[in-house]
């Protein structure tokens, strides 16, 4: 991997020697992408990079982008943006949670270049966050989930225990659970964003062990394919549409649509009016989409969802309402109290009834 | 925690196909390493596979010819390290790498046009009769045929190195060269094919991932099966018996780690995700402590006839 990763430096460098070339003769500003996976992922990356390629084709060659896929969250990472900045990007979106600490670090080295971090929660002058109320999409799914299943038993696969998994979990199994008192959770922690092989194992593993419904927080599409493979097994496009997939096993999907917020955040830089900020944006403002419903869903179901999906839209319901207690039964939220986005976001505890522990 | 939702014959079959790509990779290496070369190749040539697999298989609509197809390129590539290796004497553990580096950046460019898209895979095959048996028929015999190859592979491995003329002298290459060399034995020539079935069967182990485990193709998708392979080829003291057992044992607790989760169990998923590598260092410390190594004498040393 270290060494992929000198060698993308390399073609990078060279990019970027002729970004910097083209600058030199215009105000074409550089847009820097830091990827944790390859933009072929079919999830998580390949929403990025698609936002990545509406950016500049919106900015109609005023300005460049360059990327650098499969940056490990390690030093690599470190190294991967400093010479990101060190080349000349104005603008850099390192796009995975851990890439939060090396962000900063090098933002710290490079005043005058404006950094983006996904999913994070820390911020500084030149460093703003941005992520995307994916918890929201999940309530949608876990009402599916809830009441396709018939053995009672959805298989959950996370990747990495931090709050943003943790909360997708929370969302989904509160809205299962409201639909369908009897259903039960199986968590697989993969503690890997992206490892086809790997995430065809763990839906392999829970379709073993009984569930019929798999949900998912990695980027790849293998889950899908295990599940089209098992017959009677539905699952959600993650990150991504996954409709290749449709209408079964994938019979709906979050999808992230990150391009007006990178176009807006390119903007402010060309007009000089960059602030740090925190951005949280759901199904609102567009950053999450629910992908089409399948016809696998029966339609009085699908109608539930959508209304879901729309009251979540319209601010008239949120996911996360009282009353709910915390897994060890402690009460949480009260009747009709609506969770605060410090809590969602540092969110560390299952709600009452998930029946593993989450991992430290 | 409901352990009993852990069906042992699924478990144990489930086993199985995650071993195999491992597998195939590590008795191939394995013949390699006994023939005294050291290619740290085995991830490039596997991913190479992998994606050469699965375009040959979806245009042909043949895993069949996806596999062969595997197998050519796997061992194509690795004639790359074969020359340089052996006729330009070059550095075998750079090249190796090298190699890595250049089969995951041709497969991921050979591999674009295949995002996303589904590939035929391989049918089960019940062994006639012996699927019919209670629990052990769906364990064992149940597969699909890359299964019993690979296992079949490795009994033709033993066999091959053990009782055969032709393995008596590829291991004679690999502990000693020189005295190869002055018994006649074109040295060069000997590890050049050993190099070939090497990169045939990490050809084909990728493929088995893009084809039958996945089954699709994504970059990046062996996810360092390569390096677990060669791990296991030390880890089995270049036995083919033991390599056979570093591969189902690595595969075994990837799965039951996954499954024990699925299940519920109560147990340090960190420590679940890393047993694999707990055991193999395990076993290594054990295998170090008896002295008994059981490497070539002359792995990853250059040969050149004038020496």
């Amino acid at each position: 991997m270290l060494r992929r990763t000198l060698l993308t430096t390399a073609a990078l460098a060279m990019t970027l020697g002729g970004a910097a070339f083209a600058e030199s003769h215009g105000e074409e500003i550089t847009a820097g992408f830091i990827y944790i996976g390859p933009p072929g992922d079919g999830g998580w990356t390949y929403e990025h990079d698609q936002a990545r390629q509406k950016m500049e084709a919106h900015f109609e060659g005023k300005v460049k982008t360059v990327y650098q896929e499969n940056v490990p969250e390690s030093a690599d990472a470190e190294r991967a943006i400093t010479q990101m900045a060190l080349s000349g990007a104005n603008i850099i979106f390192t796009t995975s949670f851990g890439y939060m600490d090396p962000t900063l670090a090098v933002a710290e080295k490079f005043p005058d270049v404006k950094f983006e971090h996904a999913t994070g929660y820390k911020r500084a002058d030149n460093v703003s966050t941005y992520s995307a109320r994916f918890y929201e999409g999940r309530a949608v799914q876990g009402h599916i989930a809830g009441k396709m299943t018939k053995t009672n038993k959805i298989g959950y696969i996370a990747s990495v225990p931090i709050p943003e998994v943790i909360r997708g979990i929370n969302s989904a199994y509160i809205h299962a659970k409201k639909v369908n008192p009897d259903v039960e959770f199986s968590i697989i922690w993969l503690y890997t964003w992206f490892d086809p092989a790997k995430e065809a194992d763990a839906a392999r593993a829970l379709i073993e062990n009984g569930a019929d419904v798999v949900l998912q927080h990695t980027d790849s599409t293998a889950p899908q394919a295990a599940a089209k493979e098992a017959g009677n097994v539905i699952t959600f496009g993650q990150a991504s549409d996954m409709s290749d997939y449709a209408p079964m096993p994938r019979v709906s999907s979050i999808i992230d649509n990150w391009a007006p917020y990178y176009i807006e955040r390119v903007q402010a830089v060309i007009d000089g009016t960059w602030e740090s900020t925190d951005t949280w944006d759901g199904i609102s403002t567009g950053m999450v989409e629910i992908g089409e419903i399948s016809d696998a869903v029966p339609a009085d179901v699908k109608a539930e969802a959508l209304a879901l999906k729309d009251a979540i839209a319209a601010g008239e319901y949120h996911p996360f309402t009282g009353p709910l207690n915390k897994q060890d039964g402690s009460p949480w939220l009260a009747e009709g109290e609506v969770a605060d986005d410090g809590t969602l976001a540092g969110m560390n505890f299952y709600v009452e009834g998930i029946t593993a522990e989450v991992p430290n | 925690m409901d352990l009993s939702s852990i069906n042992p014959v699924l478990l144990v079959a489930s086993i199985m196909i995650s071993a195999t790509p491992i597998l195939l990779a590590a008795i191939g290496e394995m013949v390699v390493e006994k023939s005294g070369v050291l290619n740290l190749g085995v991830e490039g040539m596997m991913i190479t596979g992998a994606v050469v697999g699965f375009a040959v298989a979806v245009n042909t609509t043949s895993p069949g010819l996806g596999f062969v197809a595997a197998a050519v390129a796997g061992a194509v590539l690795s004639l790359t390290f074969g020359l340089l290796t052996q006729f330009m004497l070059s550095n075998q553990v750079a090249t190796g790498l090298g190699l890595t580096l250049a089969g995951l950046g041709l497969s991921s460019l050979i591999g674009k046009p295949y995002e996303g898209i589904k590939s035929p895979t391989l049918p089960k095959f019940e062994i006639p009769l012996l699927s019919d048996l209670p629990i052990l028929g769906k364990m064992l015999f149940s597969h699909d045929v890359m299964v019993y190859f690979s296992l079949l592979l490795v009994a033709a491995v033993w066999a091959f190195l053990k009782y055969t003329r032709a393995g008596l002298i590829l291991r004679a290459v690999g502990e000693s060269h020189d005295s190869a060399h002055a018994l006649g034995y074109k040295v060069v020539y000997i590890r050049l094919f050993a190099i070939l079935f090497g990169g045939a069967c990490a050809g084909l182990g990728g493929a088995y991932l893009s084809l039958v485990r996945v089954p699709q193709w994504t970059e990046g998708m062996t996810a360092g099966a390569g390096w677990i392979a060669l791990a296991i080829v030390v880890f089995a003291s270049w036995r083919a018996g033991r390599v056979l057992i570093g591969a189902y044992l690595f595969g075994g607790v990837t799965v039951l780690q996954l499954n024990l989760q699925a299940a519920g169990a109560n147990v340090p998923v960190a420590l679940l995700s890393a047993s694999p590598y707990l055991i193999t260092i395990l076993v290594l410390v054990v295998i170090s402590a008896r002295g008994a190594h059981g490497a070539p004498a002359s792995l990853g040393r250059s040969f050149h006839a004038s020496n």
